[in-house]
């Protein structure tokens, strides 16, 4: 399933983030998903110890934040809660409705540990000959 | 094909900030889109299309709802009309390749092994190995499946999912992430209507319309040539719709995928 392509790109995504912050490993990861962005966070989890061995995140706790599914009616305006496949308005029925919340699929945050400072490159004067 | 393809650039991560959590960690708040590589090499694509002036359609089904059979039908019905090419992506086999070629159109087989989609990767190296110049509609098979193929963009301007007749009319309420996304909807295999007693052809629009969808829908029959003229008349249309978004340097994604972002409120939580 897909879930194993998503858990790869999700390591991709942290890694780079670990990189940027000369961190060296990450302990959490989260991650958000609502129900219409086509993803199982049950698969995604089965499928993220796959994808991260061997990785700075191997041991890192993937935690997910579930976006319910809301509605913004372009007929009468109201934002409601919604299922997955009654995407209609709840307070007047309508179908002409845009979804606001419900199909992200976000890396939301990553809690990283950081690397010792290097005192070395502190106490060497810079040289000039 | 491309000089500098920046494939795997992503955009800086401007929006990072810190906020320590405890001795020796460090939360960062990121919020990016979890196959944003994916979809910066989508865009890429889409940049590919746009500078030729083509136009780029997705084909999304079940197995065997008859997307090659559809693309047949088609090839030889535009054949003078207008320069097509195709992407087949399959798990296997170069079979619908060369129904493609066998209609005088070139066409690039994907086999994706096991993966069960194609993505904006597969399609780029697929465009290496194509000749785009002249090409005015580039249809893409992807694999034949419900679920995956609906989360990778692939630079598509427009997707175009099939649901035959022999599938049941509640299709688009199992699948909403699928038929959502469809900017199309064609009900296929029509000429076996007649020997199916449960398929409601309205239904099914009634079920595509419950994902807000305002999609058209055609009923058609590839095998029996019933229907296909305004799907053709669809086509026609939105190749014209292309060459006038080209004309002033605009583009366009698919239905669902150019909504989100703009309309969601997420904040670091
Ligand atoms: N009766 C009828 N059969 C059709 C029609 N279109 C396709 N078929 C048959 O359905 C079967 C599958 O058609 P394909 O065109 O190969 O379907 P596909 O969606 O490309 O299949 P995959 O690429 O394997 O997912 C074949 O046996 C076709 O002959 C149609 O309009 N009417
Ligand atoms: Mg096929
Ligand atoms: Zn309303
Ligand atoms: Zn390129
Ligand atoms: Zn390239
Ligand atoms: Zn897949």
């Amino acid at each position: 399933m897909h879930e194993l392509a998503v858990a790869q790109a999700l390591v991709e995504q942290v890694d780079a983030v670990i990189d940027q912050h000369h961190a060296s490993s990450a302990t959490s990861i989260r991650v958000r998903i609502g129900p219409l962005a086509g993803v199982v966070p049950e698969l995604l989890a089965t499928a993220f110890p796959l994808a991260a061995v061997g990785s700075r995140m191997e041991y890192a706790e993937l935690e997910f934040t579930h976006a319910p599914i809301q509605v913004h009616c372009q007929t009468c305006g109201a934002e409601t809660e919604a299922a997955m496949n009654r995407l209609l308005c709840g307070a007047c029925g309508d179908w002409h409705t845009q979804v606001i919340s419900g199909d992200e699929l976000l890396l939301e945050s990553v809690e990283l540990v950081m690397d010792p400072p290097h005192p070395s490159h502190l106490a060497l004067p810079p040289q000039n000959v | 094909m491309c000089d500098t393809c920046g494939c795997n650039i992503t955009p800086g991560n401007q929006h990072l900030a810190f906020k320590p959590v405890a001795k020796g960690a460090t939360a960062v708040s990121v919020l990016k889109g979890l196959l944003q590589k994916n979809d910066d090499q989508a865009a890429h694509n889409r940049e590919h299309f746009d500078r030729r002036g083509i136009l780029a359609i997705n084909l999304m089904s079940s197995p065997g709802s008859g997307k090659t059979a559809l693309l047949e039908a088609t090839l030889t019905a535009l054949k003078n009309e207008f320069t097509c090419a195709v992407i087949e992506g399959d798990l296997e086999t170069e079979n619908d390749a060369e129904r493609i070629r066998a209609k005088g159109v070139q066409a690039h087989q994907i086999v994706t092994g096991t993966a069960c989609h194609l993505d904006a990767h597969l399609v780029h190296d697929a465009l290496h190995h194509m000749t785009l110049d002249g090409v005015e509609l580039l249809f893409i098979e992807n694999v034949g499946n419900l679920v995956c193929p609906a989360s990778f963009d692939l630079g598509q301007h427009l997707n175009v999912t099939l649901l035959s007749v022999t599938e049941g009319d509640d299709k688009p309420a199992k699948y909403p992430v699928m038929f959502r996304a469809a900017d199309a909807m064609l009900l296929t295999k029509t000429d076996l209507l007649a020997v199916l007693d449960d398929f409601d052809c309205d239904k099914a629009e009634a079920h595509l319309r419950n994902l807000a969808n305002p999609a058209p829908v055609m009923r058609l029959s590839a095998r029996k040539k019933q229907g296909m003229e305004a799907w053709y008349a669809w086509l026609r249309e939105q190749l014209a719709a292309q060459r006038a978004r080209v004309a002033v340097g605009q583009s366009r994604r698919p239905a669902i995928q150019s909504d989100g972002m703009k309309y969601h409120r997420v904040s670091a939580s």
